[in-house]
């Protein structure tokens, strides 16, 4: 491994609200093309730790680093979140939060919305230049659909999808903000094991198409162990533990947070 | 010096009049989040309703007093009975509609009201008969405080302590704040939310009567488009205070009488209006939660 | 049965107590006497009693019912038919002047102009999600923008339309920047005192606008340098706003399926997604008010030309109040809706004129009504964009409306 500094870095987060430590000196990385999962029982600050990284929360404390390759880092902690996401950080919603008045095929326009620039004059217009525009923005909407096999649902309205369709739809709008870093927040909450194994493939086969490192939050440990190439576990806003899946396996410190007392 | 306490006395007796209007707003949003754009012609009518009962009442012969205190009740009822009738029937339906509905519903039912009023009665002023007499005692603080404006005040700081023991103390008290914090768990815990949503309605109505009341009296003439000037200002005091906030209410409406009585007579009496609604704005973009509000995070 | 028509004395009854005061009792303070309408408590009670019984029925049999009302959306969606009607409306239109009385141009004339007022705040309120209860303040802004340029320069018509519109605009901005933060309920109520400070401050600086007296004697639009006679004007300026409703119906139309038409869809639909999917809320937000608040300008040029006198009471709450019942009752987001919202709102008065005393207290009635029984407002909104997909193979584009 060539010694550069990794993509994501997050060093000393901190995020207090009045009197509460929701997270307390928080260090993690992410390096290229890695899957890492952030694992921890519940209300131990990990969606808490992705509005910060996406700008929903300003950290009090620490730093949070993206160095893009052949770039200079970007400090991301204090921008706002469409700044974030135009650096290269996207994220799905714990509860989903698609549009539901719009299409399949808008909502995924709507991530390509940073990666282009027609304004009032240009939808006026609707120069050659504006059409052409929109005629890419439409394809490559509709490729992503395809790439994730929804593309039948296109010109259905959001809220009218099932579950499993939704949570896929969301991954769907992620990517279409071309990131290099994409967070995903409970991609398998309420999935039967079937839809679950169905998104194992789907993750991965993401990471090789788009070459997007992920950052997961689950609690389904099956699909944890089984993606992830390094795990962080947090409890009570803190990390306690970070390695591979067969460290994390036998860690003490997870177990008794998970489990309570030990039980051999 | 002396120019000093009149206006003071008279922010007082506006604060007192806003206050009691005030009340409602706080209330009502406080338990289901919406702004009663209807409840300034709650009061209209309230005043309405004791000027029609006042009118009534003299010509059959009673005396002042009597007609005072029958107006003022017959304008509690009324009023009450309006604001029930207006929740049923332009909020309760859309309950759970997005918070656009109910907020446009609000304006309709408002504009109805006034004009339901300037149709039923009259489009001018109509006068209101003078039924609070003028203290002989108070005759050397004339330039300072009026006999109409020591009752308002004395009214208003009895309602006060009343409403204050009902909300603190009795069970019906009890289910509005329950309410107010959490509707589900109250459902839950068995209390009848309608009931309680109806019963602040009805008291907010009564409240902003009295008002009415005390404000025909006070100025000695009403008409249609009282309600929303009113309304307004008084929605700018329970905000100011923290709107959802009792005490905020009555705060919020003092100060909010305090800034428009010294602003009007130190600065310029044009612009009387404008600083009401200066104020509402400043407040809302810099502090919205007002001055005893509470903040509220967001959930993501 | 019996329990309905119960039901039914009971609300009658509780009416007739409600309204006992205000309606029946008519006094007359001067000469003392008491008016006592009795027959006002019976309609009441009448009218309360049968609207109960109606309301139940419909309650019980809401969705049988909701076959009967016409959706229009196929007919709006069938592209020759829709070809069909708009030539017939285009023809309609243009020939309207030939046929009615000056009186009758002029009614059309201020029903187009609320169509485009609908529809500069249906991009604000309907596209943006962002409810503006001062959007008056811009009409404002325009007419008095006309006026007193001309007052005080001599300058004509065709050069303030645009410098209104811009004026607007740039209020639109100076308004929008403090409300950014702000949601739903407490955006209406700012925005309503923004309205409100605007016209006080129009009453009231006397040396500015002239105060409640207004300003009179602004000219007409020239007709290529000549001055036209009353008649021909009123002709003319129909023409002019016509003209502006059709061009605003194109560029509402253009921004809806645009970049960033999708953008205040998302800002409407959820401002935290849509931020985090990297749209510029700042951006987007004042995006909406400014260009909402041209079209108000620009209107309020024409509103300044055409009446030849304005004043701060053309410019209350209430104004802002009807152009957003327009766009409500017609359908938010829905152009056809918020023009024929506006066509009836102002023409039906006009041909009811026996009800010409009542009309805002319908108006009222109305805007209870359609939340209550139908929010999604009388022509309802149609919003789905069908795209041609690439794999497809579509010569033209599927409808919308």
């Amino acid at each position: 491994m060539t010694e550069q500094a990794p993509l994501l870095q997050v060093s000393h987060l901190s995020m207090v609200f009045g009197g509460l430590k929701a997270l307390h000196d928080l260090e993690l990385e992410v390096g290229e093309g890695e899957i890492v999962a952030l694992i921890g029982p519940n209300g131990a600050g990990k969606t808490t730790f992705f509005n910060c990284l996406t700008g929903v929360y300003t950290p009090t404390a620490g730093d949070i680093w993206l160095t893009r390759s052949g770039q200079t880092p970007a400090r991301l902690n204090g921008l706002l979140p469409n700044r974030i996401t135009e650096k290269g950080l996207a994220r799905t919603f714990q509860n989903i939060r698609l549009f539901p008045e719009m299409t399949v095929l808008e909502n995924v326009m709507i991530g390509c919305h940073c990666r282009h620039r027609a304004g009032i004059l240009g939808a006026i217009l609707r120069g050659p230049a504006t059409r052409a525009e929109e005629k890419m923005i439409v394809a490559r909407s509709y490729a992503i659909l395809q790439q994730l096999r929804i593309e039948q649902h296109a010109n259905d309205l959001a809220k009218s999808l099932p579950y499993g369709v939704q949570r896929t739809l969301e991954i769907a709008r992620a990517l279409a903000t071309e990131p290099v870093i994409l967070l995903l927040d409970e991609p398998a909450a309420g999935l039967n094991p079937k839809e679950t194994s169905e998104l194992d493939a789907l993750i991965l086969q993401i990471r090789e198409r788009y070459r997007v490192s992920i950052v997961l939050i689950e609690h389904d440990m099956k699909l944890v162990m089984s993606l992830s190439d390094r795990i962080y576990v947090m409890d009570y806003g803190e990390r306690i533990a970070q390695g591979t899946p067969g460290e994390i396996r036998n860690n003490q410190a997870v177990i008794t947070a998970y489990l309570g007392e030990d039980d051999a | 010096m002396d120019y000093f306490l009149e206006l003071f006395f008279s922010g007082l007796t506006r604060g007192s009049i806003y206050a009691l209007i005030a009340l409602g707003y706080t209330m009502v949003y406080g338990i289901i989040g919406l702004i009663n754009f209807a409840h300034g012609e709650i009061y209209m009518i309230g005043a309405f309703t004791a000027l029609i009962c006042a009118s009534v009442l003299t010509v059959w012969g009673l005396p002042p007093l009597a007609v005072l205190v029958l107006s003022a009740l017959a304008a509690m009822i009324w009023s009450a009975a309006y604001g029930f009738t207006v929740e049923r029937i332009a909020y309760r339906p859309l309950r759970h509609a997005p918070r656009l509905s109910p907020l446009i519903s609000a304006i309709g039912m408002s504009i109805f009201l006034q004009n339901y009023v300037l149709l039923a009665q009259s489009a001018d002023f109509v006068p209101f008969p003078a039924l609070i007499p003028d203290f002989a005692w108070l005759a050397p603080y004339r330039s300072i405080i009026g006999s109409s404006d020591l009752v308002i005040l004395l009214t208003t700081t009895v309602v006060m302590i009343l409403l204050t023991l009902l909300i603190k103390g009795t069970k019906i008290g009890k289910a509005m704040r329950a309410t107010s914090q959490d509707k589900q768990m109250a459902l839950l815990l068995g209390i009848d939310v309608n009931f309680v949503i109806s019963a602040t309605f009805v008291l907010g109505s009564a409240l902003a009567a009295i008002g009415g009341v005390l404000i025909a009296s006070h100025i000695g003439q009403i008409n249609f488009a009282i309600g929303f000037l009113a309304g307004i200002k008084a929605f700018t005091a329970a905000v100011l205070g923290g709107i959802g906030s009792v005490p905020g209410a009555v705060l919020g409406s003092l100060l909010l009488g305090w800034t428009e009585s010294f602003a009007t007579g130190y600065i310029s009496s044009d612009y009387e209006d404008v600083f009401a609604f200066a104020l509402l704005v400043l407040i809302l973009i810099f502090r919205p939660a007002g001055i005893l509000g509470r903040r509220h995070n967001q959930k993501v | 049965m019996l329990a309905e028509l119960k039901k039914a004395m009971l609300v009658a009854v509780w009416f007739m107590f409600l309204t006992l005061p205000i309606l029946v009792v008519k006094v007359n303070p001067i000469e003392q006497k008491v008016v006592w309408r009795w027959a006002n408590l019976a309609l009441v009670g009448l009218a309360a009693f049968v609207l109960t019984l109606a309301g139940r029925y419909y309650g019980r049999h809401k969705t049988e019912l909701a076959k009967y009302w016409p959706e229009f959306h196929p007919l709006l969606a069938h592209p020759a038919l829709k070809r069909f009607f708009l030539a017939i409306i285009a023809l309609l239109a243009a020939l309207f002047p030939l046929f009615f009385s000056s009186y009758q141009i002029n009614i059309m004339t201020t029903a187009l102009m609320y169509a485009v007022l609908g529809l500069g705040l249906n991009i604000v309120v309907g596209l943006a999600g962002l409810l503006d209860l001062g959007y008056v303040a811009f009409y404002a802004v325009g007419a008095y923008s006309y006026a007193l340029l001309n007052y005080h320069f001599g300058l004509g018509f065709w050069a303030a339309l645009p410098i209104g519109g811009l004026l607007a605009a740039m209020f639109g901005i100076a308004l929008g920047f403090p409300v950014l933060r702000l949601r739903g309920d407490y955006l209406a109520i700012v925005t309503l005192g923004f309205g409100e400070i605007i016209r006080l401050i129009l009453e009231n600086w006397n040396d500015f606008s002239f105060g409640p007296s207004g300003i009179a004697g602004i000219p007409r639009p020239g007709f290529f340098g000549m001055t036209l006679s009353v008649d021909n004007a009123i002709c003319y300026l129909y023409y002019l706003v016509l003209l502006l409703g059709l061009l605003t119906i194109f560029v509402v139309n253009r921004l809806r399926d645009s970049r960033i038409g999708r953008a205040w869809i998302a800002l409407r639909e959820d401002e935290i997604a849509c931020q985090a999917m990297g749209i510029d809320k700042t951006r987007t937000k004042l995006t909406a008010f400014a260009l909402g608040a041209s079209w108000a300008g620009m209107v309020g040029v024409l509103f300044a030309a055409k009446t030849t006198f304005i004043n701060p009471a053309s410019f209350t709450f209430l104004e802002s109040a009807i152009i957003l019942a327009i766009v409500v009752l017609g359908g938010m987001g829905s152009t056809v809706g918020v023009v024929i919202g506006a066509l009836v709102f102002i023409l039906l008065p006009e041909y009811l004129r026996a009800f010409a005393d009542y009309r805002m207290l319908l108006f009222g009635m109305i805007m209870v009504g359609v939340m209550v029984f139908r929010p999604q407002g009388i022509i309802g909104t149609s919003r789905r964009r069908s795209y041609p997909l690439p794999d497809m193979d579509l010569g033209k584009e599927a409808g919308h409306d």
